[in-house]
Formats: structure tokens, C-alpha cells, sequence
């Protein structure tokens, strides 16, 4: 089966051409085209992912690519439990929000052209998991980043959507670039960028004393210098600390966009590629990469946890939920929990993408994204409400729901290998816990405090009209919010189901060693060879967890759900901390005024240097040469030509005034002589 | 068959035959000169299954005597470096004379113009003699000056000799660096055949006669890529050169200058490159940033796509300045030959790309809108989506995404590098960042958003601007997605030229 993986991109790669030129004429039917592709996709999938579970061999395969020189580069791809788990989480969860699109973007004008991106996402995505090497990988990573880019700015003739599209594509492109210099240094050191090749050379080389780099005081190792430049790329894609920002923003998409992109695999596709290259971070000096990976994950877990508790657009809490969620992950595989992080990364995608699918069908009904405008939802979206809730306990990390099971994965091994990193993550989840039950209680409880102003359409009458589609009637808000129709209730169903139980391949057990399934699956073959084991399983840590994760329901329960205290007195007691996270730290703000407004700044200012000064030059050159030929002119004319002119003059003006003696008589001639001869006599004879 | 002189003169030939028609048969002019095209086209191809793929040296050399008094012959040949450039060149000049159609104005001129143009190009690629070279390097500025100074824009005469006498400031400082290498053979045996200099080097070890003659040709092909900061003259010829002259200055022209670098300077000055290796490598950087910077702050189309060539040339010329550094150390030599592959290969990918970006903007300046402003449009995707998609993947493959074929040549170009001037290199990498900023931010202004209702009604392309366009695209991705059958040809003489190095 591992011989057929190359399928799994490519049904989504022909639905994407379809689609892309023949999309129009299919009209309603393309969805069947992409949901079709994805099934192939996802039996493939499926069948090389169980197979591997059942102990099959790894499987990679390569071909020339490139050459230079010598040296030939190649693709391929590989089959490995990581890979193979990944795809089929890719292509399960992928498949079903392709459904959910169905009945979401229903009589949207560019539906064709939605489903196309779609595809082409999932593509790119199941490449890019699938690749054997950091150059294909790359390719992947950028064709998803291009369809994030695409989708977010679906709704085009939106400012504020093109805008986010731009801040995504761009934040992200500054981490991609990092890690292109990455891949260089890769290149330069070991001649090939192979996953294989790369990974066995730095083990190798772990023995050895590595080469240092100066940077300024500092001296890095470039093995760890390298790792680092290579984690920029999963820093801009996974939305870590200080590249964030795009994120939150990114949610202008529409809403299956949200939850297949920026929250099931895109964002996830850092996280999956720390730990595809995990060695790289592994076997450098004292693991001191991991460490910076854990602190970076620890950080965002933290400040994307304290932003989402300020804000009020649910589509944004998710967004910052994501954010600190992928921190956790980080922070699991920085504390040497390969197994954990990655664990966190699959069930996160199932209740993720549920939490954001249930959303969808929450602005569906109501028509807008702040959850204060909202409430008492639970009577008239049930379906909605219960797998909502599902995701909600999934989250927060509440028994038995599967966050339960893989964060406390992560808390566990934090536990053993970074205590200060195990306090920080302990205080996101309690605050993970709060900002969720906030918004489960404004949203789904009280009563309902509809809009006043529904969504504007993104679309013109035009736009319809060149679909051939009716524009839907501008008068039909309902005052009553009604369940979302079973193409979209379905998904949310099955999604739940796995919010539940995917977790339980974490119970310990299940495995065939007494420990977790996953952690038998799951390995990094470094931790044996460096004598590191994995934490077994412990019951007062988990019981831990849970009681925290219980504390925070139980706070926001008391003020958002009781409101035995008010919010706005939680706000008058914790003063200017408040606008500070509700503004999102400021953070966005000063990249504003530095990068954007810098930027612009910098780009006039130089184009200015170069008509002026660059340019000036030229033409000054020009001129000067012009001048000079001027004055060559004046010289030519007065002083060469006049120089000519003189003498001819001067032979004239000699000519004339010797003009006299010519008389043409013989006898003054013979009296000249004469006198001559006479001067000349004269003079020999003084002489004597 | 001589393969390669038939394919050389045959615009020539059309040329000729174009000058024979009578001016009012406008229509008959454009075909006769589209069948020129074509025919030199596949006369181009026949070339492929003559060449041998094994072998790195430059051949199926075509020679006669021409002044044998004092060693000038005709000499042409290919190697793998030339024959891609000479591919490059029969194609867009087919899809330029297609294009031009649409041109009204002196329609007998403007072809034969075109015809010989591509004559001269060709013969740059070709020639193994240098006076052959120099008298084709010339040649392409005559009809290049004719097609701004007379088809241009509001400006065209300045712009027309500004170009003129720029480059051809940089083409005397060659001569003089030809005549020194002619001058300093022994007597007797003086020659303009390049690979007999090529073989002696000359003036290797005379100090500051090499300086002065690496400079000559310096200066010459710097002017030509542009390199910054003799850049100036490109975004005015550009911005006054009709369409066509746009996309053949682009997509053509500036390879001569890094053609130049590639064929001469490298093997005949290799000490001297070397020690000046650094510098280069310096200019190219900061035309990489400076030209995305310069590039965000334009306001007219074309301007952008010129300072956006000035950034990817300079892409091309890190590569050169690594190869050069890497000289006379045998264990960078991969990485050296990586570095010039990637050099070609964006020589190659800029011409595609840029060619189609000029193109792109011809489309909706010439016939639409008559306007290039970038703040002028807004919303043209739902009015135009053909249009759209395809200008949409010109742009995002000229800021290298992946899977089209501007990445492969950055990404070669980078790895390589980076091996031998590791600094240099993590520095240009920053340009693709201003280079991704800019491109977005023009799609934004010009595609998305609401739309202007001025271009509301705009057709969208028609046949034959799809048939200029489509095949552009197609090879950006084909080569995007599977550049191994060019980088096999490319390779043979980045190989070939890295081995003279050592």
C-alpha cells in the first residue's frame, strides 16, 4: 500500500484542475468533484496508515530532481507511522469539512472556485507531510501558504479580507525565509537536503565537537544555529510567538477555511515539522534547541491564552485558543515529548475543527461573530450546542475527552523535564478552561440579545449575476435563530464522536507494553540511544490537571455563567491589563508602525534616492559630457582653429612687411649684395 | 545541415523579405514575419536532437573564414548554456511578433526591426569569435532604439538614447578589453576566436592589463544586466518601449550582460574575478534589496516590473560573484556548479515570467484601459477571470513560489551560495520577503477589493492575447514542477565551466 501514497496528494491535485477549468460549468455539482477527490484520498490514506499500524516497514521512495554539479537533488516521498497518521488525520477531517462546505458556501457565486482552492490545499498539505525531504517539503509548505493566502482573501472585494490575506502571506514568508536560510545552511553542510541523509549525518555528528559560529558576543554551534534558522518556518506557520499576528486576522475566511486551515493542518504543519525534523533539534549540544523550541511554545501558550480572554468575536477566541494550543504542542515537543506534542497535534485537529465548524453554524444562524450578541442558543441549535460542548470539554482537557488525554501528555512530560515550563502551562490551560466556559456561557446560555446589524453580503449583485445565482433577499434575517441543515450538523456530529474517543489511543494499556498505544506508535528512535524514557502515566498529575481544568470552568462559570460577580468589575480590578489584552498587547500595532509604515517609508525614500541621486548621476554625466563638448566647440573655433588662423595670419603679416624688398630690380638686388659683401669684408677684417 | 547558421539568419532572411512587401499589406507583413518566427522557432528545436547530451564542450561548430588577415573567421556553436538562451529567445520572439498585431503604426518597419533584432540576439548566443560577437552585441541596439525611439511612449526619444548611448559606453570598454586579449597573443598567431583565448587566457598574470580589461567587460555586461547602480536606464526604456520591446528587453536583452559574465568573464579572468568576487556580490545584493524596495514604491506598472527585473538580476549575479569566489577551491565546486545552474535557470525564469508580467500589463494598457496605475484599478478579478489567474501566477511566480519556476532558479541559486559566500546569500534571501510585499500588495490594488466601475465592462482576453500568455504559463509550471530535462542541459556547462575554475 505504501507504494500507492503518491495517490493521496494527487486525487486532490486533478479535483483542483477540474475545478479550476471546468469548475464553472459544473456549477452545483463541483463540491462532488472535491468531496470525491478527498474520499479516494482518504481510503488511500487510510489503507497505508493501518498498515503501518499493523508494523509495516517505513517506506520512501526518490527521483532526480535537480542537479548541480555532481550532485543530483532529489523528491520522493516517505511512509512512516508520523506521516502516515498525519495523512489520515489530514484526509478525514479534510473530508469533512468538505461536506460541511456544501451546505456553508451554498449559492455562493465563486462556489466552484472555493472547493477549487480547497483541493488544491489539500494537496498541497498531503505533499508536504508526505515529502522525504526539506525541498519538497518547501514546496508544499509554500503551495499551502499561497491557499491560505487565497482563502482568507475569499471574499475579496472585502478591504479588511484583503488586508488579512497580505498580513498572513507576508508574517508568514518572514518565518519561511528564516528557514530557507535554514535549509541552506543544510545544503552547505552535508551537500544534500534529504530528510535521511540530513538526519544521519547529525547524529553522527552529535558525537563530534561541533563548529561555532561568532554572533556578536556569542558563540553558537551551527548545528544549533541551523536547527533554529530551519524553526522560523513552523514559527510563522504554527502562529508562534512573535509571529502570531497573521492568525487571528485570518479568520476574515470563511469559516470551513478557518477550521480545515487555520486550525487543523495548516497551522498544525509547523508543529508536524518540528517533528519530522526532530533529530535536527535533538542532537545538538545539551538539546538546546529543544529548549528554545519549548520556550518559544511556552510563551505563545501563555500570551495567546491571556489574549483570548478579552476578546469577543468567537471565530478570534478560537483563532488565540489555536495560537496557545500550538504552544502547547511546542512547548510538549521542546520538553522532550516527541510523542506528546505530535499526540496534541492530532487530537487538537479533530476538536479544533469541530469547535470551528460548530462556530460556523452559530454565524450561519445569527449572522454575526460577537458573542455578546448572542445567547440562550442551546434551545434552538441543539445539534450544534452538544458538539460544540463536546469540543468545549475536548479543550479545556476535562475526562474523558481526548485534549484530556494529550495535554496531560505534555503537562506529564513537562513535569519531568522543565518544571518553570510545567507551572506556565498549568496557568494557560487554567486560563484555556476559562476564556472557553466565557464564551460557551455568552454564547450558548442567557438569553438571546440578537443583532442588530446582520453581516453585509461580501458580494455584489454582480457577482450572482455572472454565476447565473439570484442574490439572496436582503430582508430574511430571522429573529429567531434555527438549526443548520443536516449537511452541516452531520460533520459536527462525526467530529464530536472523535473528540471523544481519539484520545483513548493515549490511555495507558492500550499499548502493546503496557503503555499508551500512541507511545508505541509514535517514537523517536534518539530518546533510547540517549537513555531518555518517556514518563510512564501518572493519576495525581492527571488528577491535577483536571482539578485546574475544572477551576477554570468553575471562575468563569461564576462570573459569565451566575454573574454572582460582575465582568466589568473583574475589569475595574485588573485596570489597565484589560485594554492591554483586549488591544492584543499592542503587538499588531507596533509591527504597524515599524514594519508596514517603515517599510513604505524606506521603499519612497529610495525611490526618491534613485531618480535623484542614482539617476542625477546619469544625467549629470550626460550633461557634463554634453557641456564639454560645448566648450570643446568654443576651443575648437577660438583656440585650434585659431591657432591655424594665426599662423596663417603671422605669415601673411611677415609676408607683407617684407613686402617692400621685392621691388623685382636687378641693381638694388646687385646694391644689396654688394652692401652685403662690403658688411661681411668689414667684418673679418675687425676680426684680424 | 548547418543547423545553427540557418537558424540564425533566417530572421535575416525575413527580414529581407519584409523590406520586399508592399508597406500597404499590413496583414500580410505581420504573417510573413509570424512565419519567420516560427520557422526560426523550430528551426531552434531541430537543434535538440542534434545536440549531445554528454558532452560539456561547446559544439556543432559551423566555421568559414571571413578576414583571415587578421584572424577574424565565422565561428558559431552551442553548449548548454547558449542553446536554453537561444530556445528563450525564438520563443518570445514569436509570441512578441504575435502579439504585436495589435500594432498599427509603421507596421513594415516595426517587423523588420523585430526580424533583425532577433538575428542580433541570436548571433550574440552563437558567435565564437569575439568580433562576431561584438558586431551582433551591436546590432541589437540599433533596432532595440529604433522600436523605443519610434513606437514608444510620451518620452520615447529621451528614453531611446539614453539606452543607446549608456549601453554603448559599456560596449566600447569591451572593445578595448577584446583588443588587449587580441593584442597580448603572440604576434603571428593573433585571434578573435574565443575558445583559442578562452584556451591561452592571455593576459593571465599581466596584473593591471587583466584589471583593466576585466573592468572593460565589466562595465559593459554590468550596464547590461543592469546591475545596480547602472540600473537607470532600464525603467525609463521600459516604461517608453511598446509591449513587445518591453518583453524582448526583459526577456532577452538583459541575458546578454549575465550571458557576458557567464561565457567570458568567468573562464578568461578567473584571478581577477576572484578578487573582486566580494565587490560583485556586494552590488548584486543591494540591487536585490534596493530594486524590491524601489520596486514597492512605484506607482506605474511598468516601472514595478522593472525594478522587480533589477531584483531578480541580482539573483543572478550573486551566483555568478559565488561561482567566481569559489575559484581555485576544487571542494566547492558542486556547490559552484549548483550556483550557476541557478543563474541560468533564472535567466530563463525571469524571461518567462517577465516576459509574461510585460505582457500582462500590455494587455490591459494598450487596448483597455490605457492606463498602467496601479492605484487606478481594484476589483478586476471578478471583471476579468482569465486575466486574473493568469497574471495572478506571473506574479506569484516571479516572487518565487514554489512549484512555478521562478523558485527552482532561487532555490538553486541559494543553496549554491550559500556554501561559498554564506553572508551574502542570507542577506539576498531577506530581498524574497520585499519581493513577496510587493507583488501582493499590486495584485491587491489591481485585483481584489471592490471593483472600479470605470473597467466594470472590460473584455476579458481574448484568443490571441491567449495564445501570447498561455504558453508562458504552461512552461512556468512544467519547469516549476520538473526542471531536470533544462538542468541537464544547464549542467553540462556549469560543469564544464566550474572544472575551468579549479
Amino acid at each position: 500500500m505504501a507504494r500507492l501514497a503518491w495517490l493521496i496528494p494527487l486525487f486532490p491535485l486533478v479535483s483542483y484542475g477540474v475545478l479550476a477549468f471546468r469548475g464553472r460549468s459544473l456549477g452545483e455539482r463541483a463540491p462532488y468533484v472535491a468531496i470525491g477527490a478527498m474520499a479516494l484520498s482518504a481510503l488511500v490514506a487510510w489503507a497505508v496508515f493501518l498498515e503501518q499500524a499493523l508494523g509495516a516497514e517505513p517506506f520512501v521512495w526518490r527521483a532526480a530532481w535537480a542537479v548541480g554539479g555532481e550532485r543530483v537533488i532529489t523528491v520522493g516521498y516517505t511512509v512512516d507511522p508520523l506521516s502516515s497518521i498525519t495523512v489520515a488525520m489530514i484526509t478525514l477531517v479534510g473530508g469533512l469539512i468538505f461536506v460541511y462546505s456544501v451546505g456553508y458556501m451554498h449559492g455562493d457565486p465563486y462556489y466552484a472556485r472555493f472547493f477549487a482552492f480547497l483541493s488544491l490545499f489539500c494537496a498541497g498539505m498531503l505533499t508536504m507531510v508526505l515529502a522525504n525531504s526539506f525541498l519538497l517539503m518547501l514546496i508544499g509548505w509554500e503551495v499551502i501558504g499561497l491557499c491560505s493566502y487565497l482563502l482568507i482573501g475569499f471574499y475579496f472585494r472585502r478591504r479588511s479580507a484583503n488586508m488579512a490575506q497580505m498580513k498572513a502571506f507576508l508574517t508568514t514568508r518572514v518565518g519561511d525565509t528564516l528557514m530557507l536560510i535554514g535549509i541552506m545552511a543544510l545544503f552547505w553542510q552535508f551537500g544534500t537536503v534529504d530528510y535521511h541523509a540530513v538526519f544521519e549525518s547529525v547524529r553522527k555528528g552529535a558525537k563530534e565537537a561541533s563548529a561555532v559560529v561568532r554572533l556578536g558576543p556569542w558563540e553558537v554551534p551551527v548545528v544549533t544555529l541551523t536547527a533554529l534558522l530551519v524553526f522560523g518556518g513552523p514559527i510563522g506557520k504554527s502562529g508562534q510567538f512573535p509571529l502570531h499576528v497573521w492568525l487571528p486576522d485570518a479568520m476574515e475566511g470563511p469559516t470551513p477555511v478557518s477550521a480545515l486551515i487555520h486550525a487543523a493542518t495548516l497551522v498544525a504543519a509547523g508543529v508536524y515539522l518540528v517533528g519530522r525534523a526532530y533529530p535536527l533539534f535533538f542532537f545538538t549540544p545539551h538539546h538546546e534547541a529543544l529548549v528554545w523550541v519549548a520556550w518559544v511554545g511556552t510563551l505563545t501558550a501563555v500570551m495567546a491564552a491571556l489574549i483570548a480572554v478579552a476578546q469577543d468575536d468567537i471565530k478570534r477566541i478560537l483563532a488565540y485558543s489555536t495560537i496557545s494550543q500550538l504552544g502547547f504542542m511546542m512547548a510538549g515537543l521542546g520538553v522532550l515529548g516527541y510523542t506528546a506534542g505530535l499526540f496534541h497535534l492530532l487530537t487538537h485537529a479533530f476538536f479544533k475543527a469541530l469547535l470551528f465548524l460548530a462556530a460556523g453554524s452559530v454565524i450561519h444562524a445569527v449572522h454575526t461573530n460577537n458573542i455578546k450578541e448572542m445567547g440562550g442558543l442551546w434551545r434552538c441549535m441543539p445539534v450544534t450546542f452538544w458538539t460544540f460542548l463536546a469540543g468545549f470539554l475536548a479543550l479545556a482537557g476535562v475526562f474523558p475527552f481526548a485534549g484530556f488525554w494529550s495535554k496531560d501528555e505534555i503537562l506529564l512530560e513537562a513535569y519531568h523535564h522543565n518544571p518553570a515550563v510545567y507551572v506556565l502551562l498549568t496557568a494557560a490551560a487554567f486560563l484555556t478552561a476559562l476564556y472557553m466556559s466565557r464564551l460557551v456561557a455568552y454564547a450558548f446560555f442567557g438569553r438571546y440579545r440578537g443583532p442588530e446589524h446582520p453581516e453585509p453580503d461580501p458580494w455584489l449583485p454582480e457577482d450572482y449575476e455572472r454565476a447565473g445565482l439570484h442574490p439572496p433577499g436582503h430582508g430574511h434575517h430571522h429573529r429567531q435563530p434555527h438549526e443548520s441543515p443536516p449537511v452541516m450538523t452531520v460533520p459536527l456530529v462525526v467530529l464530536a464522536f472523535f473528540a471523544l474517543v481519539v484520545g483513548f489511543v493515549g490511555v495507558p494499556g492500550t499499548g502493546p507494553d503496557g503503555g499508551s498505544w500512541i507511545h508505541h506508535f509514535l517514537k523517536f528512535e534518539g530518546f533510547e540511544e540517549a537513555g531518555i524514557h518517556a514518563p510512564s502515566f501518572s493519576w495525581p498529575l492527571a488528577l491535577r490537571s483536571l482539578a485546574v481544568a475544572l477551576a477554570g470552568i468553575g471562575v468563569a462559570w461564576v462570573v459569565y455563567g451566575l454573574r454572582w460577580v460582575r465582568s466589568e468589575q473583574v475589569r475595574a480590578w485588573i485596570g489597565p491589563l484589560y485594554p492591554f489584552l483586549r488591544h492584543r498587547m499592542y503587538i499588531d500595532t507596533v509591527y504597524g508602525w515599524v514594519f508596514v509604515r517603515g517599510g513604505l517609508a524606506l521603499a519612497t525614500g529610495l525611490r526618491w534616492f534613485d531618480v535623484h541621486v542614482v539617476d542625477g548621476l546619469v544625467n549629470l554625466v550626460g550633461w557634463v559630457t554634453v557641456l564639454l563638448s560645448r566648450l570643446h566647440r568654443l576651443f575648437d573655433t577660438y583656440v585650434v582653429d585659431g591657432l591655424v588662423n594665426l599662423v596663417g595670419w603671422a605669415t601673411r603679416g611677415l609676408g607683407s612687411l617684407l613686402r617692400p624688398l621685392q621691388t623685382g630690380r636687378a641693381y638694388n638686388y646687385i646694391l644689396v649684395a654688394a652692401a652685403g659683401v662690403a658688411v661681411l669684408v668689414l667684418v673679418s677684417l675687425w676680426r684680424l | 545541415m548547418p543547423i545553427l547558421t540557418i537558424t540564425l539568419f533566417l530572421p535575416l532572411l525575413g527580414a529581407l523579405v519584409v523590406l520586399f512587401l508592399p508597406r500597404e499589406d499590413a496583414d500580410r507583413i505581420r504573417r510573413v514575419t509570424l512565419g519567420f518566427a516560427l520557422a526560426t522557432f523550430v528551426a531552434s528545436l531541430l537543434i535538440l536532437p542534434r545536440f549531445e547530451y554528454g558532452r560539456r564542450e561547446i559544439q556543432l561548430i559551423e566555421q568559414a573564414a571571413w578576414i583571415p588577415a587578421v584572424g577574424i573567421q565565422y565561428k558559431v556553436g552551442v553548449d548548454g548554456l547558449s542553446l536554453v538562451l537561444v530556445l528563450l529567445t525564438t520563443l518570445l520572439t514569436v509570441l512578441s511578433v504575435l502579439y504585436s498585431f495589435r500594432e498599427h503604426h509603421r507596421v513594415k518597419e516595426y517587423n523588420l526591426l523585430f526580424l533583425l533584432l532577433e538575428t542580433g540576439m541570436l548571433g550574440v548566443f552563437f558567435a565564437l569569435d569575439f568580433f562576431l560577437f561584438y558586431v551582433f552585441w551591436e546590432l541589437t541596439l540599433v533596432p532595440m532604439y529604433f522600436l523605443i525611439g519610434i513606437w514608444g511612449g510620451p518620452r520615447r526619444e529621451y528614453a531611446a538614447i539614453k539606452f543607446f548611448l549608456y549601453t554603448l559606453v559599456g560596449s566600447l570598454a569591451m572593445l578595448l578589453g577584446i583588443l588587449l586579449l587580441y593584442f597580448h597573443l603572440p604576434a603571428g598567431q593573433r585571434t578573435f576566436d574565443v575558445l583559442e583565448i578562452l584556451r591561452q587566457r592571455p593576459l593571465a598574470g599581466t596584473g593591471l592589463l587583466a584589471q583593466l580589461a576585466f573592468w572593460g567587460f565589466f562595465l559593459s555586461f554590468a550596464i547590461k544586466v543592469p546591475m545596480w547602480p547602472f540600473h537607470t536606464w532600464l525603467p525609463d526604456a521600459h516604461v517608453e518601449a511598446p509591449t513587445a520591446g518591453s518583453v524582448i528587453l526583459a526577456a532577452i536583452l538583459l541575458k546578454l550582460g549575465t550571458y557576458g559574465f557567464v561565457r567570458f568573464s568567468l573562464p578568461l579572468f578567473p584571478e581577477v574575478f576572484h578578487q573582486h568576487a566580494l565587490l560583485v556580490a556586494g552590488l548584486a545584493v543591494v540591487g536585490v534589496i534596493y530594486g524590491a524596495l524601489v520596486a514597492m514604491a512605484q506607482t506605474d506598472l511598468k516601472k514595478l516590473v522593472a525594478y522587480s527585473s533589477v531584483n531578480h538580476m541580482g539573483y543572478v549575479m550573486l551566483a555568478v560573484a559565488a561561482a567566481a569566489y569559489a575559484y581555485g577551491r576544487p571542494e566547492l565546486a558542486d556547490a559552484a556548479a549548483t550556483a550557476l545552474n541557478g543563474a541560468t535557470m533564472e535567466m530563463l525564469a525571469h524571461g518567462i515570467i517577465t516576459g509574461a508580467l510585460f505582457l500582462v500589463v500590455g494587455v490591459i494598457y494598450d487596448d483597455r484601459t490605457h492606463t498602467r496605475g496601479v492605484e487606478d484599478f481594484g476589483g478586476l478579478w471578478a471583471v476579468l477571470p482569465k486575466y486574473g489567474a493568469v497574471s495572478i501566477t506571473a506574479m506569484f511566480a516571479s516572487l518565487g513560489l514554489p512549484g512555478l519556476m521562478g523558485f527552482v532558479a532561487e532555490f538553486l541559486i541559494f543553496v549554491g551560495s550559500f556554501s561559498i559566500i554564506p553572508v551574502f546569500t542570507a542577506l539576498a534571501a531577506l530581498g524574497v520577503v520585499i519581493t513577496a510585499a510587493f507583488f501582493l500588495w499590486t495584485i491587491q490594488r489591481i485585483f481584489l477589493g471592490p471593483t472600479n466601475p470605470r473597467w466594470a465592462h472590460l473584455p476579458d482576453l481574448d484568443r490571441r492575447e491567449m495564445w501570447t500568455l498561455v504558453p508562458l504559463v504552461v512552461l512556468m509550471v512544467v519547469f516549476g514542477v520538473y526542471p531536470k530535462p533544462l538542468l541537464d542541459i544547464i549542467n553540462l556547462t556549469s560543469s564544464q565551466l566550474v572544472a575551468m575554475l579549479r
